[in-house]
């Protein structure tokens, strides 16, 4: 998409959207600022098309990663108090939190 | 030895003295703590001082030594630790108001070992939030300073950690770099800064941003000093999938040995544009390390022209992705609302800054449907590529080498306001971060403002012990030819009134 460069789908429509899915309230002058920056961005991150070696294997990591399992044995965790110490809201020994459902 | 002359000397030394019993942990202790309350009102590079905690770890280093018990070479020598490390007992923030007053009911394995070591630790450091920025002004907490120029910045992101060593508050600091952050800000504040070989030291407790890139690893005055803190916390850990089982201890013989005859060091054409200041002191590095012995080739890393835009989606990419789980569910500053989703985004939208926000959005972009393969996986070709120039460059080189940024500190709020701008400062320091690579940095000299420049090393992976040897050659060259450190010439900090 670098013929049209893809600064003109950063629309504040879709900073709005992009906001809205990542949970994130923005005032309406921090949308218009984040549409133009990251249509900046975004015009530089355009030539990574262009530039990227397409046979190249993508690298998401910087070492072989491999899962890593622990022995299996008893020692002590955390108490609730401790897991619990920094929550906004309790009750029960659970976290409280607002509704999930039923709002919107 | 008086307590004056304590906030001067370097770790090694502070062990030796310790050792020899010419100062107790204790001492020791609160003169870095004194020295910190009569400087830091100029620096600011504290989120938190930790006097309690530290004075009670350094007792118990007296204690142990007072009754013939064997301790840790380091035992009783001060730390500090950039604030995007967990810590029990003292808040971690991440220079965020998200995280304002949080504190982790866990140590990272970086601390326990520092414990363990009988390290006090001394505080926590400032960094921009999350350590997403390259100046430090973005902590939400307000800027750290730079002691050779208090009207400028130290870098970063993990300034503070910088700053605290290049002003004497403590001889080692523990920072993060995941884009350059612990290279950048030694070089601005004349410090020496090491990325070391990604999962050589453990990496559990570090605030996850940008998973695949950040790598904890030491900053100190001297090459040797950096070595020292190196291995008192390297090695394999449990609870660490990244870890590498490769030798990680080793490289203050390393430091200690200096010597870069029969070497070969690459300087990588792609790095070499800078201020002409910067650009002088780099050629001269280059001049040294000849006159030492070592061989000067010119090395071209193509990929690593390229590295920035792939670096800053993958980065965003990530980071948007692990800061999911700020959520104020469970911990975090909770902004009240009907359901928890507008929870979620109230808090968000109210605790997260600027440069996190745009990050997240970025990332969020990068990752969604029918852009992923516009932005994400070419990002991740690219970084594959930089991966192959640099195992390519190391067929030819022992090391590489460019300068660590291409200009000086900038004046606080001066800096370039456009990210795209700001974001190519990091040009030099991402191909390392990308690669997984280990790099280091060490001051090369004052650039004609008078302020400090840095020439950084790079090496293959889990080869650490190359850039602290070429390191610590260069450093001491450059120290007989000035005369002394170099941070002997930084200006005498003004006690805060």
């Amino acid at each position: 998409m670098s013929e049209t460069g893809s600064s003109e789908f950063m629309t504040r429509d879709r900073v709005a959207h992009l906001a809205s899915l990542a949970r994130i309230d923005l005032e309406p002058d921090e949308i218009d600022r984040f549409a133009g920056e990251l249509s900046s961005i975004l015009d530089c991150a355009d030539t990574l098309q262009t530039l990227a070696d397409r046979e190249a294997p993508p690298m998401s990591h910087p070492v072989a990663v491999k899962n890593v399992m622990r022995d299996d044995e008893v020692h002590s965790s955390l108490s609730p108090d401790e897991v619990l110490a920094m929550a906004p809201a309790t009750e029960n020994q659970q976290f409280n939190v607002p509704n999930i459902m039923g709002d919107e | 030895m008086s307590m004056r002359n304590v906030t001067g000397l370097s770790a090694m030394e502070l062990s030796d003295a310790l050792a020899q019993a010419e100062v107790t942990a204790i001492e020791v202790t609160r003169a870095h703590l004194e020295h910190i309350e009569q400087t830091e009102g100029s620096i600011r590079a504290f989120l938190h001082v930790s006097a309690d905690s530290a004075l009670e770890t350094a007792r118990q280093v007296d204690a142990r030594r007072a009754a013939g018990e064997p301790v840790h070479d380091l035992a009783g020598v001060p730390v500090t630790v950039t604030d995007v490390v967990t810590t029990t007992g003292m808040p971690t923030t991440c220079g965020s108001q998200i995280l304002d007053g949080w504190e982790s009911p866990y140590d990272a394995t970086v601390i326990e070992r520092l414990k363990a070591r009988g390290m006090p630790v001394i505080g926590k450091t400032n960094l921009d939030e999350f350590a997403m920025g390259s100046t430090c002004e973005r902590s939400a907490f307000g800027p750290t300073r730079n002691p050779w120029d208090t009207s400028r910045v130290p870098g970063g992101s993990g300034g503070g950690s910088a700053a605290a060593v290049a002003g004497n508050q403590t001889p080692l600091a523990l920072s993060t770099d995941t884009g350059g952050s612990i290279r950048q800000s030694s070089a601005l504040t004349g410090t020496v800064g090491v990325k070391p070989s990604y999962g050589a030291l453990p990496n559990h407790g570090v605030v996850s941003t940008a998973t695949s890139l950040t790598q904890a690893g030491p900053l100190a005055r001297s090459v040797t000093d950096a070595a020292a803190l190196h291995d008192a916390i390297g090695g394999y850990p449990a609870r660490d999938s990244t870890s590498q089982t490769g030798p990680s201890s080793g490289v203050l013989a390393a430091a200690q040995r200096a010597d870069v005859s029969g070497m070969t060091i690459g300087v990588v054409s792609e790095l070499g544009e800078c201020a002409p200041q910067v650009r002088a002191r780099f050629t001269e590095a280059i001049e040294l390390l000849a006159s030492a012995g070592a061989e000067i080739t010119h090395v071209s890393c193509p990929g690593f022209a390229r590295a920035t835009s792939a670096y800053y989606v993958i980065m965003a990419s990530e980071a948007s992705s692990n800061m999911a789980r700020f959520d104020a569910m469970r911990y975090g500053t909770r902004i009240p609302a009907s359901s928890a989703e507008r929870v979620m985004s109230a808090s968000r939208g109210a605790g997260f800054g600027d440069e996190v926000k745009r990050r997240i959005l970025l990332g969020t972009h990068a990752l969604s449907s029918g852009y992923y393969d516009m932005y994400y996986r070419p990002a991740q070709q690219l970084r594959t590529r930089v991966a192959e120039d640099c195992a390519a460059a190391f067929e030819r080189a022992d090391v590489l080498m460019s300068p660590t940024i291409a200009n000086t500190a900038f004046k606080l709020g001066e800096a370039p306001h456009d990210p795209v701008q700001m974001y190519n400062q990091d040009t030099t320091t991402v191909p390392a971060n990308l690669a997984g690579i280990p790099a280091l940095s060490i001051p090369s000299g004052l650039a004609e403002n008078q302020l400090p420049a840095g020439v950084q090393f790079l090496a293959p992976l889990m080869a650490d012990e190359r850039l602290y040897n070429t390191g610590a050659a260069l450093e001491r060259l450059l120290t007989q030819q000035w005369n002394g450190p170099l941070l002997a010439r930084a200006p005498k900090l003004e006690a805060a009134p």
